[in-house]
């Protein structure tokens, strides 16, 4: 899967993807014990906040009111941001972010962009973009340049580098950094990135960023962050681009006081990120002369438009929902074919396709709720994945071709049978005889079956399946009734 | 109590012991139990997999059903949980004054087996007797959606002869996840085999659950392993009594 794009629309669907990663022991391995190492974190230090149920509660109300009044608070930051010296650009969709963002590049006079982490711009391939108008960029997020390097992709929201242990970063850094002597502590690879680093803080003039939050009431950007690698891309560039999706924007400063706190608990299992870095505009003497802000649609707004799907856009990126994921935890991220993974990708990502692309990924989740329990603004990710599931459906069904489809027809064969108890009896006699020939005895005189044809071949892949029963629960009760005890 | 039993559509179909063991605990508690006859499906399988206008009309026959009843009480905490959480949703979107009202007064009532047992009557103890090494999985509907905490757990307690051990990763899904199980077969098979492991870790003889569909999907490994360990729904160890056992 290295070195080839996350991109849904060439993506091979979910259960193909899953099949192929089920059989990396060694990444199932790396995404087990880091999943491992987060959630404990994170339960430790969510376990010491007696007023966490309400945090979240508060943390969905402020994200529900923004999506609410999304235009106002977009039109609040611009005139803000504007005021203060940032210049504000507003894109459409991936084409234009990247166009805006290559020629503010090039109008700045670099061939080169430091890059603090950020996934908005890995969700349009901004690097490719980049770098084939002939800008070279720098992730400077240890994480992002353990991928870069290697020609991964990103396998995690918050921690994309998930999958890979520290051997495997060993070999990635001797190689492209080419210090062959180099070792595996912590230390040494930290030193080698710093190394590595720093001499690109140091000369390129220009950084891009993402944002975690725009403030609306300021104008000011929010990125929180582990390393200060960041904070670097921030300070030390004389140009500064920060690309974010028009959902990233909080109301108040104020609004800070929720999100910086369900945010590092959530998705490092920290009271609070390392870096917390918020800029407002430009400063004589200070920071970058010049910055801008591309406030980018691609497909939100019709996400937004979806009353039952609009709860996506609450979310703030913290990654619980992947790490508590048994699914993800099998699978890691690069099966959902989409830098968003785990169970927010399976209802972002085809949202975002305006779900022309990734009908697979909203059926990638047994529905066991994990996720819901744990996202820190309440997205009720399960109940959005079924309502997903209804459009793939509708989809599917339509048109000539819908009637021809095997699983819409066997649902509606059983919708219609359990229309009638008439009917569903007669389903259930009709079952025991069709189901005959594949039953075998076992020592203990039990019928099981072993085998199952077409879809539901799955199933016995690793399962048996005990024959029916002669006797429904049905024929018992009135037998009972009948004989009077 | 009069108490209406909804057995669900696999249950009847495939698992009659259990329905039988749900009579059985609840006459022993001195109930009546009431099975009417034109029940069939609560539309989980449907609702779920995408196709909810197919899903719709089983609201109505569940309400026309057990309108008049005192108490519904139903063996699988995934059938409760998709009544509880979509049932108000999806008569609203119909626009249906009468059934969102029907479906308001009904809900109330409507208990998952365990639930009904802890919650509805207070009881711990229903003077059962099972003496075997027994471990119980929490399924995700009941844990999560319906909140049933450890009244499972102390249900079993209250059991006599049990020998009860925990069963480690108890919060985790075990795969079936209904049409999950054959769409994503190789992810459902891999979250099952960590299922699979933890229960024999226990060394148990049985492995419980308020639903059959997990169980269903579990015995299905531990039979094709030939691992000797059975599953057995929660009604059907409360139904043991000293009479029973040999």
């Amino acid at each position: 899967m290295s070195g080839v794009a996350l991109d849904p629309k060439t993506s091979p669907v979910f259960p193909m993807a899953a099949k192929a990663a089920l059989g990396d022991t060694q990444m199932r391995k790396n995404v087990r014990h880091a999943t491992n190492v987060i959630q404990t974190k994170r339960g430790r230090v969510v376990g010491e906040m007696p007023d966490w149920q309400q945090l979240r509660e508060a943390g969905k109300q402020i994200r529900q009111h923004t999506m609410e009044h999304l235009d106002f608070y977009l039109e609040q930051f611009e005139e803000n941001c504007t005021r203060v010296g940032g210049v504000v650009h507003w894109a459409r969709d991936a084409e234009e972010a990247k166009r805006i963002v290559t020629g503010l590049v090039k109008a700045s006079g670099s061939d080169e962009v430091i890059k603090i982490k950020s996934m908005t711009t890995e969700e349009i391939h901004l690097n490719d973009a980049l770098e084939a108008a002939g800008i070279h960029a720098y992730e400077t997020d240890l994480a992002e340049l353990i991928i870069q390097l290697g020609q991964d992709q990103p396998s995690h929201i918050v921690v994309p580098a998930l999958h890979k242990n520290r051997q495997q970063i060993r070999e990635i850094f001797q190689r492209k950094m080419n210090l062959p002597e180099l070792g595996e502590s912590p230390q040494d690879l930290a030193d080698a990135a710093r190394m590595f680093l720093r001499e690109k803080f140091l000369r390129v003039k220009t950084g891009v960023s993402g944002a975690n939050f725009l403030i609306a009431e300021t104008g000011g950007v929010c990125i929180v962050e582990s390393e200060g690698n960041g904070r670097m891309c921030l300070t030390l560039p004389e140009t500064l681009i920060t690309i974010a999706g028009i959902d990233k924007v909080l109301p108040r400063f104020q609004d800070l006081e929720v999100v910086l706190q369900l945010l590092p608990r959530s998705a490092t299992g920290e009271r609070m990120n390392p870096y917390n870095s918020i800029w407002t505009g430009v400063k004589e003497g200070d920071g970058p002369r010049a910055f801008h802000v591309v406030l980018m649609d691609n497909a939100r707004t019709e996400i937004l438009a979806d009353k039952e799907g609009r709860q996506t856009l609450n979310c703030i990126r913290c990654g619980a929902c992947q790490n508590v994921c048994p699914v993800y935890r099998q699978t890691g991220g690069q099966a959902y074919g989409s830098v968003y993974a785990g169970p927010i990708g399976a209802i972002l990502t085809p949202q975002l396709q305006e779900m022309h692309h990734a009908q697979s990924l909203p059926y990638a989740s047994s529905l066991c709720g994990a996720c819901y329990e744990v996202c820190p603004v309440k997205i009720n990710i399960p109940e959005v994945l079924i309502h997903l599931r209804n459009k793939v459906v509708k989809q599917n069904t339509a048109g000539i071709v819908g009637l021809f489809d095997v699983e819409a027809g066997a649902m509606k064969a059983m919708a219609m049978i359990f229309k009638s108890e008439r009917r569903f009896r007669a389903a259930q006699r009709l079952g025991r005889m069709a189901e005959t020939p594949l039953v075998r005895k076992d020592g203990r005189g039990v019928g099981w079956i072993g085998w199952l044809p077409g879809m539901l071949g799955g199933w016995t892949q690793v399962r048996d399946l005990q024959e029916m029963p002669k006797e429904t629960f049905r024929d018992w009760w009135e037998k009972r009734r009948t004989n009077g005890n | 109590m009069r108490v209406s039993l909804f057995i669900t559509c696999y249950n009847d179909t495939l698992f009659p012991e259990t329905g039988k063991s749900v009579v059985k605990v609840l006459e022993r508690l001195g109930h009546t139990v009431e099975f009417p006859a034109g029940q069939t499906c609560c539309g989980q399988m449907h609702y779920n997999t995408g196709y909810q206008s197919e899903a719709m009309p089983l609201v109505q026959r569940f309400v026309d059903q057990f309108r008049e009843a005192e108490a519904v009480v139903v063996p699988s905490s995934s059938c409760v949980a998709m009544m509880k959480d979509h049932y108000p949703k999806m008569a609203a979107e119909i626009g249906d004054a009468k059934l969102i009202a029907d479906v308001d007064a009904l809900l109330p009532r409507v208990y998952e087996f365990s639930e009904f047992l802890t919650r509805g009557l207070g009881l711990e103890d229903v003077g059962a007797y099972y003496p075997h090494r027994v471990t119980y999985h929490a399924s995700c509907h009941g844990l999560r959606n319906l909140e049933l905490g450890d009244g499972p757990l102390r249900l079993l307690k209250a059991v006599r002869g049990i020998d009860l051990v925990p069963l480690e990763g108890l919060e985790q899904c075990c795969g079936f996840g209904g049409t999950f199980a054959v769409k994503n077969a190789d992810v459902s098979s891999a979250m099952l085999s960590e299922k699979t492991t933890a229960i024999l870790n226990t060394k148990a003889e049985a492995c419980t659950a308020c639903d059959n569909s997990c169980l269903m999907h579990i015995q299905g490994a531990l039979h094709r392993q030939r691992t000797g360990v059975k599953t057995v729904h929660l009604a059907e160890i409360l139904a043991g009594d000293e009479g029973a056992a040999r």
